[in-house]
């Protein structure tokens, strides 16, 4: 795990940068950059299918809607002006960052088996769902077979998403 | 913007890549089960290759026949995986309990085995005719926007 360290720290960086860039196309690249630095934590971390969703998904269609969107705004307007941070988050953030670490230091460890979630339901899908669905990915067994009402309504909220952008941008025969 | 690229290295390296980029989609569809991927991981990547194919062929280009023969499929993805569970209804159980999907000759592991490619099929087509939907529509050319 020596990888791990220099990909947090990358992962803060790019992510730092998308905030402070000063044009929104620098920010959408390294917005990109962030999603796949993400991708290789994840993958490090042993969830493969997360990763590639994220590698896919993250780096790669929503950085080509980024950038189709912005190819429709005039080039002055992709430019950032800030003005100074006001006080109230310069007390706040720091509040909610430590609140968050005493949080964190309760989090069970890594791959821990008596953790909750891993002591639920999860034993019940790891051991059955070889022999009741023949699928060897656990992943793609519990999203398409036991959860798979949820997934039915997550594609409908894809589609919901496509029909809507379709409505509002397209004009004639589009 | 959907205009086409006047680029030859761009247009040469587009006719080599998309079909590669495809191919590859179909193989993480197809292979969702076995490895890391599956229904949303391919149906993005197909959609990536049409955005691809519109982005340099242009859109009324021959080469990106596919892309306006996608857009009129919207929903049969979604079609597919509801008509799956659909199926299961008919066949006298639970939606979406691929044990009761009738098939003759296959035993119940089998059958969840083709019910769940069967609705990744669908997830995959409804992501990939969104994505490209979505790709269209953001890139539609607006005459009040471009002369501001």
């Amino acid at each position: 795990m020596i990888l791990e360290l220099p990909l947090l720290v990358f992962l803060v960086m790019t992510a730092a940068g998308a905030i402070l860039a000063k044009d929104l196309i620098s920010a959408v690249f390294i917005l990109g950059t962030y999603s796949f630095t993400l991708a290789l934590v994840w993958a490090l971390l042993g969830a493969v299918d997360v990763a590639f969703v994220e590698a896919v998904v993250g780096a790669g269609l929503a950085t080509v809607f980024f950038l189709l969107t912005l190819s429709n705004v005039l080039e002055k307007d992709t430019q950032i002006r800030r003005s100074a941070m006001p006080w109230t988050a310069l007390i706040g953030l720091p509040i909610v960052a430590i609140l968050l670490l005493y949080g964190a230091a309760d989090l069970p460890a890594f791959g821990d088996p008596g953790s909750p979630a891993s002591t639920h339901i999860s034993p019940i899908y790891l051991e059955r769902s070889v022999e009741q669905t023949r699928t060897p990915n656990v992943v793609t067994a519990i999203l398409m077979d036991y959860r798979s009402l949820d997934t039915l309504i997550e594609t409908i909220v894809i589609f919901t998403a496509g029909i809507s952008c379709a409505l509002i941008h397209r004009k004639g025969d589009a | 913007m959907i205009r086409a690229h006047d680029s030859v290295i761009v247009r040469t390296l587009g006719r080599i890549v998309i079909p590669v980029a495809q191919l590859f989609g179909i193989y993480v569809l197809v292979f969702g089960q076995h490895g890391p991927g599956g229904g949303f991981v391919g149906g993005v990547i197909l959609a990536a290759s049409m955005i691809l194919a519109v982005l340099i062929f242009g859109r009324d280009a021959p080469d990106s026949w596919l892309v306006t023969k996608v857009l009129h499929g919207d929903g049969l993805g979604l079609l597919l995986f509801a008509g799956v569970g659909g199926l299961c209804l008919i066949g006298g159980g639970q939606f979406l309990n691929y044990t009761h999907l009738q098939i003759p000759g296959l035993d119940d592991p089998s059958r969840h085995y083709v019910g769940i490619l069967l609705t990744q099929i669908g997830v995959a087509a409804d992501v990939a005719v969104t994505g490209v939907s979505i790709a269209i529509s953001l890139s539609a050319e607006d005459e009040d926007v471009s002369h501001g």
